[in-house]
């Protein structure tokens, strides 16, 4: 039963995905003018146009097209930017290492930090602790990315000059000293992302926390600390992989902002300009790109709910 | 537990012995003091968006510099109480009163997002209730849609429809109530699809009620309240949202003052201190912290006497 | 310890709620009461009594929000109120342990049954996992669970209710405290099962010599289990005292009023009959074979068939009770009937006409003479309706009242519900629950029906509020002619209320009559068991009734709705193996009766003359009937005052499983394949009657005799591996639980010696 649950999980994420490339692919063709036109800007000659286009395969019917863009990006051929002429792989791959990186780091911080503070506020729900953290991540999750990044840049780079205030790497720093350049963007993301996770991981473990069954532990004599680990947190951890997986995806939007401020040469500071340009076929490849990773994310924070449950996992 | 649930003064009296009464009467609401503080500074903004033009010291787009001698970009601070101008948070990048387009800028920010938001409840609920008393294959196709549009991020559905069309203020309208309608879809859904196999509703279909009346009468009623709070945080997140756009300079465009345009306008102040610039990018910012602290405050206060179960339905 | 110094002790004590926008209200405002080694205190009172937030303060617990305001809770010579919080968690457990309403909230879904039983004990550092493991199945054992071997291994989710409620039982067990804590752990059964968990837990409490503290609203349950009463009432001791008194000669008013709330357990006889007063040549509301369930199946039938082939009618201002366990399609037939579940077949016919399948294809004035009142006041009742709106709508709906009109109408009917009319204003949320019952019933009679559906109206209320729902509605029902169908769960109730009973099974209707009738024999089977299984209100009832009833082995099944044959046969003690689960039983009808129907495959003069209820099954088993008048009479020795032959029980079943095991090994090498081979030490023994185990019937006994199998050691010495064969030679199709025979088996072979 559960095999079935997640392959259908799966099923769904497939045709999601694919709705999302027909939107993607739809939405950027209702254009007025297309691609070749803003190529050739104002220079266009009817003849160039007409040659450019069939150049482009635009002139074929849009089934065709999607068909062909859909084949282009499996096989990684993803066209030439219209703005500069250069090919969009290489755009990409000259930039979606670096949003990885950024974006792993950011990972790797913010995951056992939300879990970790989310169970301490769990652990003395009322206290002042507990407070601290509600208080706080309640008014990190109501402000503007970019109000964070505003904040520290004004306290930590221009006030204590500790780190660089714009993020630019020239490729050839080693893995410590770009953390260090990037310290800015990635203090921002771990914020912004934690705040979410913690409340989240609070609520979960708390929900669980006010069950029959702890109150049963209580009342069976199991010290505290065993209540939480064995118990709470056992039946917790779906939820809480669940909630990481879907941060993980809001990371994908919180990127956008904050790549932008720190005019980090990332992914999507590639997208917010080929959008400023209207480049179409990288602001395509872009959102594929972007969009798969949050289908994808959101697929794994379902199979992980569905993984988590006993009574799937231990079928009758 | 029932039986913790006794409520005041119930003296035994030996002969009557009446069955406990379920609940008090309501209490009506009551806010805690962050609440109060809360609920003025929205009302602050509010106000402001309705008369900031007439109170503003200065247009929307006056340049300060052509009624004083000196550049203001190079003394922010510059004040002129000779002339009459008086600059309370300085001028921003190209000179002009970073307070008056904040007072300006209230309106742009909170009457796009009221309208936005306005317009994903209107959309969401008629459809989110709609698919859930019709079921069926009105319930299927509805969701699958929604499911579609939740499968981009917010902010890449933004890119990419501003991408094709441009950004123009009706344009972000229709593009957060379409981002906002699918999720205020869900959320009015399963409220509806709660309510209606409720025991009252069975009682009125099993009276031979029409569709309209169990709509209206018994359905809406019931998620009014959880609908009307979520309808805040909903509003908050379209202010994020628009701001947002607004920052990355997909939003409202110039000269039009909006506090996201104006922190992206006045960013590269950041640089020279706090009083040196700063200021004229911090305040919209702070202006936008304000209002979605604020609102958000005021709904955990409601939610919490609600007994919290909101908070739940929220994520 | 002492044995006459008191284990627990409460003394003067206080709780308070304290919410945080108000000032502290009072929960419990100064009980007292000891309890002694080895005593059952019962903790009796309606909801708000405060008797679970009492029973906890011997854990020193109380939920969140309560605070102890005042008095002592004294374990064992110590307040768990104000002892040092390490020492009173490692009390609990060890001294004092707590079973609660739900077993299936209190088991941890993601954790296995056994490491949630010992994993006290083991924590507590007073057994090693082994230890704590051979004592939990020894614990299994005595509770009578299915395979005590492997029961613990598997999730929560895995067992059925009752037996969950069984496992609770072996946790609180495990560590022998001192003080059991038992909150209402029988409430949320079907009678069979409960009397069933009941036994358990007796038995065991007896064994294990622990001193409980049994919190319930059933005073029929506490004279079966309790030594002590305290009767409360908000917060405070009305009156205590030894059970006899209280049962017998209640002093205080309250204990008398809650005495006479309770109705008198059905016994023959009951009921006034059918009176024919109201009679007229068509019934009000008749069903006539009935097919309905849930889902739809790839044949136009539906995919879930609840009901099949149901055949009721109401007569004129008659009540027809309806009864059965959860599951058996009660509430379903009410809603086929309302038109809320259209059915698949037959029809259902008002004043003779058939009515349209579907409730959007019936008129308004066929929909206005039938009306469903609905079990749950709370959720029935719209909470953004005021009173007077919820009784105004049907009459402008179905009357076209408005106005002044439509008002008075709303007061008059406030009036016949015993309702003060200032209720008009209110909102649901603002009233207790008898009176949005009431509320609830108003809406229905504003209608002017001619037929009430009453779906379980009085199972969520206490026992006092829910007696005077049902003065109410016998006063209704006097003044307005109304006919009902009365549909519950609790025999009692529907016995003092009804003129007819339609006994439900599965989905079919078993029996059918007049109360008199239905409530004296013959019986269905079904109807018998039932009836047997109502606790009465009367110290020992549980051991006289445990001795006779026949049909044991079969309460603790789940129901099952079959296609075909009578939905009863797995837990019938007279089935017929071959017929009863093949072929449909047949309506025979009793020709002394009226109108009363049994559909049953054994004859009606099978099914119990008057007076001897054991008499059918005894032709077909008279040894079971002489061999459980044995054992039942060393059961008897043993309820008297005695706890010492209790002690013995261990030991015998030591005795017996050894026994048990000699039998086994040569067995063992060889029957994994082979069980025919089995023959050898059978040859020795005198062959017992294997048709005392549930589920063996004549052919299966004689199944198990070509192979050998004629002892009850044989079958209770079985492996799994041995009864994998065993199913496959006997070509089970896995409708009984076979695991059950080897547990049985056991016993019986116990009691043989």
């Amino acid at each position: 039963m559960m095999s079935q649950m997640i392959i259908r999980r799966i099923g769904i994420g497939i045709i999601l995905l694919w709705v999302v490339s027909v939107l993607i692919f739809a939405l950027t063709q209702v254009l007025p003018g297309d691609a070749a036109q803003i190529r050739l800007g104002q220079q266009a000659t009817p003849e160039t146009l007409a040659a450019l286009r069939k150049e482009l395969g635009l002139d074929k019917p849009w089934y065709m097209q999607y068909l062909s863009w859909m084949g282009n990006l499996f096989t990684g051929n993803l066209g030439i930017s219209a703005a500069g002429g250069a090919t969009i792989e290489s755009l990409i791959g000259n930039r979606i290492g670096n949003t990885v990186f950024m974006t792993g780091i950011v990972a790797l911080i913010s995951i056992p930090l939300s879990v970790l503070l989310g169970l301490l506020a769990a652990m003395f729900p009322g206290q002042l602790l507990d407070r601290i953290i509600t208080s706080g991540t309640l008014g990190l999750i109501a402000v503007p990315d970019f109000f964070v990044a505003i904040f520290l840049i004004l306290l930590l780079a221009v006030s204590l000059g500790l780190v660089p205030a714009v993020s630019y790497l020239s490729g050839t720093e080693g893995f410590w000293r770009s953390v260090y350049v990037l310290a800015l963007p990635i203090a921002t993301l771990v914020i912004v992302v934690s705040a979410q996770m913690i409340r989240m991981t609070r609520a979960g473990i708390l929900n669980v926390m006010g069950s029959p069954y702890i109150e049963m532990a209580i009342l069976k004599g199991v010290p505290r600390k065993t209540i939480i680990l064995r118990h709470a947190l056992l039946n917790a951890i779906g939820p809480i992989v669940n909630v990481i997986a879907l941060n993980l995806a809001y990371l994908v939007s919180g990127v956008v902002v904050i790549e932008t401020i720190f005019a980090y040469p990332g992914l999507a500071k590639l997208m917010v300009d080929g959008v400023q340009t209207r480049d179409i076929p990288l602001v395509q490849a872009c959102g594929m790109i972007f969009c798969c990773t949050y289908v994808i994310l959101i697929l794994i924070a379902d199979i992980a709910s569905i993984l988590s449950n006993p009574r799937l996992r231990h079928p009758k | 537990m029932s039986d913790t649930s006794a409520t005041a003064d119930q003296g035994p009296n030996p002969d009557v012995y009446d069955e406990l009464p379920d609940a008090p009467p309501k209490s009506r609401l009551r806010l805690s003091t962050t609440g109060k503080v809360s609920v003025a500074i929205v009302a602050f903004w509010v106000l402001m968006a309705f008369i900031g033009p007439w109170i503003a010291p200065y247009g929307e787009s006056h340049f300060i510099e052509d009624d004083a001698l000196g550049n203001p970009i190079d003394d922010p601070s510059f004040m002129l109480p000779d002339m009459g101008l008086h600059v309370y948070f300085g001028t921003d990048y190209i000179g002009r009163d970073v307070f008056s387009r904040i007072i300006w800028g209230a309106r742009t920010t909170i009457g796009i997002s009221f309208i936005a938001t306005l317009l994903a409840y209107f959309v969401g609920i008629t459809l989110g209730i709609a698919a859930a008393v019709a079921g069926k294959w009105v319930d299927a196709v509805l969701s699958r849609l929604v499911d579609a549009i939740l499968a981009f991020p917010n902010i890449m559905l933004g890119l990419i429809i501003i991408a094709a069309f441009g950004s123009s203020i009706p344009l972000l309208i229709f593009l957060a109530g379409l981002v906002y309608a699918a999720s205020v879809f869900r959320i009015a859904r399963a409220l509806g699809q709660d309510i209606m196999v409720q025991d009252y509703v069975e009682a009125a279909r099993a009276r031979g009620e029409g569709l309209w009346w169990v709509i209206s009468r018994e359905v809406l009623p019931n998620a009014a309240m959880p609908l009307a709070t979520d309808f805040g945080l909903r509003l908050v997140f379209v202010i994020l949202f628009i701001s947002s756009l607004s920052f990355l300079g997909l939003g409202v465009q110039p000269p039009i003052s909006d506090w996201g345009s104006m922190v992206r306008e006045n960013l590269q102040g950041l640089g020279n201190g706090f009083f040196g610039g700063a200021l004229a990018s911090i305040t919209p910012a702070l202006a936008i912290a304000s209002l979605t602290i604020a609102i958000n405050l005021i709904v955990d206060d409601i939610s919490a006497q609600a007994g919290g179960s909101l908070a739940k339905k929220m994520t | 310890m002492a044995d006459t110094s008191p284990i627990f002790q409460c003394k003067d004590l206080k709780i308070e709620a304290r919410p945080w926008d108000a000032s502290p209200i009072p929960i419990v405002k100064g009980v007292t009461f000891d309890v002694k080694p080895g005593e059952v205190v019962a903790l009796i009172g309606e909801s708000g009594s405060g008797k679970t937030t009492i029973s906890l303060a011997s854990l020193g617990y109380t939920k969140p929000g309560l605070h102890f305001s005042g008095g002592e809770a004294v374990l064992l010579g110590k307040d768990m109120i104000t002892i040092d919080p390490e020492e009173r968690r490692a009390r609990r457990g060890e001294h004092v342990a707590y079973l609660a309403q739900s077993a299936a909230a209190t088991f941890n879904p993601a954790l296995k049954i056994n490491e949630q039983v010992t994993e006290s004990a083991v924590l507590h550092g007073h057994m090693s996992q082994e230890q704590a493991n051979k004592r939990a199945r020894e614990l299994y054992e005595a509770l009578e669970l299915p395979d005590p071997d492997r029961i613990g291994g598997r999730y929560p989710h895995q067992v059925s209710g009752g037996q969950l409620q069984r496992l609770m039982a072996a946790m609180a067990l495990v560590e022998k405290p001192s003080l059991l804590v038992l909150d209402e752990p029988t409430t949320a059964l079907d009678v069979t099962t409960q009397i069933e968990v009941l036994k358990a837990f007796k038995k065991v409490i007896e064994e294990e010599g622990s001193a409980a503290i049994y919190v319930t609203h059933d005073l029929a349950v506490v004279a079966q289990i309790a030594d002590h009463i305290v009767v409360l009432y908000g917060g405070e001791v009305m009156e205590q005292g030894p059970v006899e008194q209280i049962i017998n000669n209640p002093s205080h008013s309250y204990t008398k009023r809650l005495m006479s709330a309770v109705r008198p357990t059905p016994s023959a006889g009951m009921g006034e009959g059918a009176t024919g007063e109201h009679r007229r040549e068509v019934p009000a509301l008749e069903v006539k074979h009935v097919t309905a369930g849930y889902g739809k199946g790839s044949d136009g039938k539906p995919a879930v068939t609840v009901l099949r082939d149901v055949n009721v009618s109401v007569e004129r201002g008659h009540v027809v009770g309806v009864i059965g366990e959860s599951g058996c399609g009660k509430s379903t037939l009410a809603r086929v009937m309302a038109g809320l579940l259209p059915a698949s077949e037959g029809e259902v016919l008002l004043d003779g006409d058939a009515l349209k399948p579907a409730l959007a294809d019936r008129a308004r004035n066929e929909l206005q003479l039938v009306q469903f009142v609905f079990q749950m006041a709370d959720t029935a009742l719209n909470p953004r309706q005021t009173i007077g709106e919820i009784i105004g709508r049907p009459l402008t709906f179905y009357h076209n009242m408005t106005g002044r009109a439509r008002r008075e109408r709303v007061l008059e009917i406030l009036r016949l519900v015993e309702l003060p009319v200032e209720f008009e204003g209110r909102f649901p949320a603002e009233m207790s629950g008898g009176q949005k019952q009431r509320v609830n019933l108003a809406r229905g009679l504003a209608a002017n029906p001619e037929v009430l559906l009453c779906d379980e109206v009085t199972s969520a209320l206490d026992t006092i509020v829910g007696a005077n729902v049902i003065k109410l509605l016998e006063r209704l029902r006097r003044e307005t002619g109304v006919s009902f169908v009365f549909i519950s769960h609790d025999l009692s109730t529907v016995a003092s209320f009804a003129d007819e009973i339609v006994v439900l099974y599965a989905g079919r209707v078993v029996e059918k009559g007049p109360v008199d009738q239905v409530l004296s024999p013959p019986f269905h089977p079904y109807t018998r068991l039932l009836i047997a299984s109502v606790p009465e209100m009367r110290v020992g009832w549980l051991e006289d009734t445990m001795q006779t009833r026949e049909a044991m082995a079969g309460i603790s099944r789940g129901v099952t709705i079959t296609k075909v044959g009578c939905p009863f046969f797995d837990r019938c003690p007279v089935a017929i193996e071959g017929t009863c689960e093949k072929i449909d039983p047949p309506a025979r009808v009793d020709e002394h009766g009226h109108n009363h129907v049994i559909e049953c495959h054994r004859q009606i003069d099978e099914l119990g003359a008057p007076g001897a209820a054991q008499s059918a099954a005894a032709s077909a088993k008279k040894a079971k009937v002489a061999k459980k008048a044995n054992g039942g009479s060393a059961a008897a020795a043993k309820a008297a005052p005695a706890k010492k032959p209790a002690a013995r029980k261990p030991a015998e079943a030591k005795k017996a499983a050894p026994a048990a095991k000699r039998a086994a090994p040569a067995k063992r090498a060889t029957a994994a394949k082979k069980p025919a081979a089995a023959k050898k030490p059978a040859a020795k023994a005198t062959p017992d009657d294997l048709q005392q185990i549930s589920g063996v019937g004549p052919k299966i006994a004689g199944q198990l005799k070509t192979m050998g199998i004629t002892t009850f050691e044989q079958i209770a010495a079985w492996k799994k591996a041995d009864m994998d064969s065993f199913n496959e030679q006997l070509k089970f199709k896995g409708r009984i639980e076979r695991e059950q025979w080897v547990p049985q088996a056991k016993k019986l072979a116990k009691a043989k010696k």
